[in-house]
């Protein structure tokens, strides 16, 4: 039953605690993660390698395997449903219909053996009932606003005739078959080189506008969000440690993990100056964090940062980020 | 690369083949101590006698005349005289290959029938009760000997419960159909036969599941490894994204593609069971190439035995082309760009 929540306010996690049983102990993946995508909204989260996008990500549509997880704690809403309580079919008429996903790699993300064509026409008659000729018209329209001129010809191709590029406007095109309310891209750019990147995007929002599909994009790449998305979350070590409108957290960025992400970008590096990277790697996920996990990396690291910071107000209201010299100030 | 290719490809590659197994049943018969002159003989002739039925044979001819004249025969579908029926061996093993073609072809649709269910079943409930069980079920078919399987078979079904008959292909007392495939099970239909035709059914299970037994284990492997292997693919991913059911992801994305891999391991089986048949013939009394073969070999009966060589070799070249062009119809990426 739909839970009581702003209805502008498609997906909803609550303090995610997950982790993944292993051999003698477990991954602990997410630590605490919350965050929101109202309607129509761009939201990004950018954080590096293992930093636990993805499995946020997919524990948000439920698609980790079965028995491989436990989840602690926290509160999964979308659209109104628990999505921790409803049944595998609930669930299965929310994906592909309600909410899509799309993926990193478009090169496998296709079956191999069966054309583009059957495969838009099998998920777009599950969720629409639509007759073959029907869906098969949508599926025209889909390919063409995704700019791919020879719809009629490559409905008859199988994925490995297909460019990468061409692989993935076709699966993003698929994702929006149903007008979903909320499209989870999780590095759809990332396989492809860099020209075809800029236009695929493009593209993923001129449509998602038109439909008014909200967006959550995971990227390890922070130009890249900066440019696409209204509002981003930070991620490292399964923790959210900062979030906040895309121009404020660019502008005034209040986590050192954030400040030194924002120092790496390229535009802000002036001519002949190396790239900045951050020293040190990320905290091993197998030990249940007690300290700040960016303790390690850290140039202000003091007493306070042996216990884990709570995300609080950095002076603007609607930027927060996780830090302890956040609270001294306050 | 296309059918026909593929086709003229294999053709050429079965002339090879036949050559190599002809030269080498060839060379083993004549290496094996024994005259068969002397067999047909028998004890009491007289050395001229012998002598003239080996110049009756054409035993008596330098080995590589014997071979050509043989290959040349092959060559125009004439595979030589039994020297123990005095037939043709072509008109032999009209009537007993397809005895053992029909067992072979039961036995294999058994073991599919049942070995991809129970495959599919031990991939989707991995170490699961069911997965373990036929993990039970394929080792107890890989090191059961088929001739113990099928007596434990006939012990209990034939002389305990008396349900299902202990040999041979039809009750004696009822007519064989009249003979147009020689598969009983056909000619019986053709026929309108049906009691016949049940007792033929019936005749069939035991052997039949005793030859298919060892490969209903391994097809089951194969379909379980191959599907866990499917299920892990990001395409699978991408239908559970796009709200495909759980049952649709199994049968209609990941078997067919499952299927694919598997299609190699069954026309591998398919050459077993010609082979293997020969075992669970004699265990049954199955009026087959098995007893045919069996006698001519303790005959010395040469020309027999590699009538049955140069038989199974074809089917088996046969298998494999039938192999490749099902997997060029079932995989595009093998049938290439189109
Ligand atoms: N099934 C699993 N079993 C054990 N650990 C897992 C499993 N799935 C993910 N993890 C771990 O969870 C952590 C987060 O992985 P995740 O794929 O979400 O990272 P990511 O932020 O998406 O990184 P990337 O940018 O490389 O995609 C990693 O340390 C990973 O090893
Ligand atoms: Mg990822």
């Amino acid at each position: 039953m739909p839970i009581d929540m702003s209805d502008k306010t498609i997906l909803k996690i609550e303090d995610l605690h997950l982790n993944f049983p292993i051999y003698q102990g477990a991954v602990h993946a997410i630590n605490g993660v919350s965050l929101y995508v109202d309607e129509g909204e761009i939201v990004g989260i950018v954080g590096e390698s293992g930093s636990a996008k993805s499995v946020t990500a997919m524990a948000a549509l439920r698609l980790l395997p079965k028995g491989s997880f436990r989840l602690t704690n926290g509160n999964i809403t979308m659209l109104g449903h628990d999505i921790l309580k409803i049944s595998e079919a609930e669930m299965n008429s929310l994906r592909g219909n309600q909410v899509a996903m799309i993926f990193q790699e478009p090169q496998t993300a296709l079956n191999p053996t069966k054309t583009i064509g059957k495969q838009m026409f099998k998920v777009i008659q599950l969720h629409t009932g639509k007759k073959r000729k029907e869906a098969r018209n949508l599926a025209l329209c889909l390919l063409q606003d995704m700019r791919i001129n020879d719809a009629e010809e490559i409905l008859q191709r199988y994925p490995f005739e297909l460019s990468g590029g061409m692989r993935q406007r076709i699966l993003i095109g698929l994702a929006f078959a149903c007008s979903p309310r909320l499209l989870v891209a999780d590095e759809p750019t990332t396989a492809l080189d860099v020209t075809v990147q800029r236009q695929v995007l493009q593209l993923m929002r001129a449509k998602a506008r038109k439909t008014s599909t909200a967006i959550l994009f995971i990227s390890h790449d922070l130009a890249l969000v900066s440019q696409f998305c209204d509002r981003i979350y930070v991620m490292y070590a399964g923790s959210i440690v900062e979030e906040g409108p895309t121009k404020l957290v660019l502008s005034a960025p209040a986590h050192p993990y954030t400040q030194a992400l924002v120092r790496a970008l390229p535009e802000s590096s002036t001519k002949g100056q190396r790239l900045e990277s951050i020293p040190g790697t990320v905290p091993k996920l197998t030990i249940k964090q007690e300290a700040c996990s960016f303790r390690e990396r850290c140039d202000h690291a003091h007493d306070l940062c042996v216990k884990i910071p709570s995300l609080v107000m950095s002076g603007v209201k609607t930027q927060k980020a996780a830090c302890w010299l956040l609270e001294k100030v306050r | 690369m296309s059918f026909l290719n593929v086709i003229r490809k294999r053709l050429v590659f079965l002339v090879f083949v036949m050559f190599g197994v002809t030269l080498i049943t060839f060379t083993i018969s004549n290496l094996i101590p024994g005259d068969p002159a002397r067999l047909i003989a028998g004890d009491r002739a007289t050395a001229e006698i012998v002598e003239k039925i080996r110049n009756d044979l054409g035993l008596d001819r330098p080995l590589y005349e014997q071979y050509g004249k043989y290959i040349v025969g092959v060559a125009q579908g004439d595979l030589g005289t039994s020297i123990r029926t005095r037939r043709p061996v072509l008109e032999d093993l009209k009537i007993f290959f397809p005895a053992t073609l029909e067992l072979a072809i039961v036995a294999l649709m058994l073991a599919i029938a049942m070995g991809i269910p129970l495959g599919v079943a031990s991939a989707v409930w991995k170490n699961k009760p069911i997965d373990h069980l036929v993990r039970i079920i394929s080792v107890i078919g890989i090191s059961t000997p088929a001739f113990w399987l099928g007596l434990l078979l006939i012990v209990f079904f034939y002389g305990k419960l008396g349900i299902f008959p202990g040999g041979g292909r039809i009750d004696q007392n009822i007519a064989m159909p009249q003979h147009v495939t020689g598969f009983l099970l056909i000619d019986s239909l053709i026929a309108r036969d049906f009691t016949a035709f049940k007792s033929v059914v019936g005749h069939l299970i035991l052997p039949a599941f005793t030859l298919g037994f060892v490969h209903l284990g391994v097809v089951a492997r194969q379909v379980r490894s191959a599907m866990l292997e499917e299920l892990k693919q990001d395409y699978i991913r991408t239908a559970r994204a796009n709200g495909v059911s759980e049952f649709s992801i199994v049968f209609t994305e990941a078997l067919p593609n499952a299927m694919i891999p598997s299609i190699t391991v069954l026309g591998l089986a398919v050459g077993d069971l010609l082979y293997g048949a020969v075992l669970t013939e004699t265990v049954f009394a199955w009026p087959g190439m098995g007893a045919y073969v069996v006698s001519s070999i303790q005959a010395l009966d040469f020309p027999a035995v590699m009538g049955f060589t140069v038989v199974v070799s074809l089917a088996y070249v046969m298998v494999n082309l039938a192999v490749d062009l099902i997997y060029m119809m079932v995989d595009p990426r093998i049938r290439g760009i189109s």
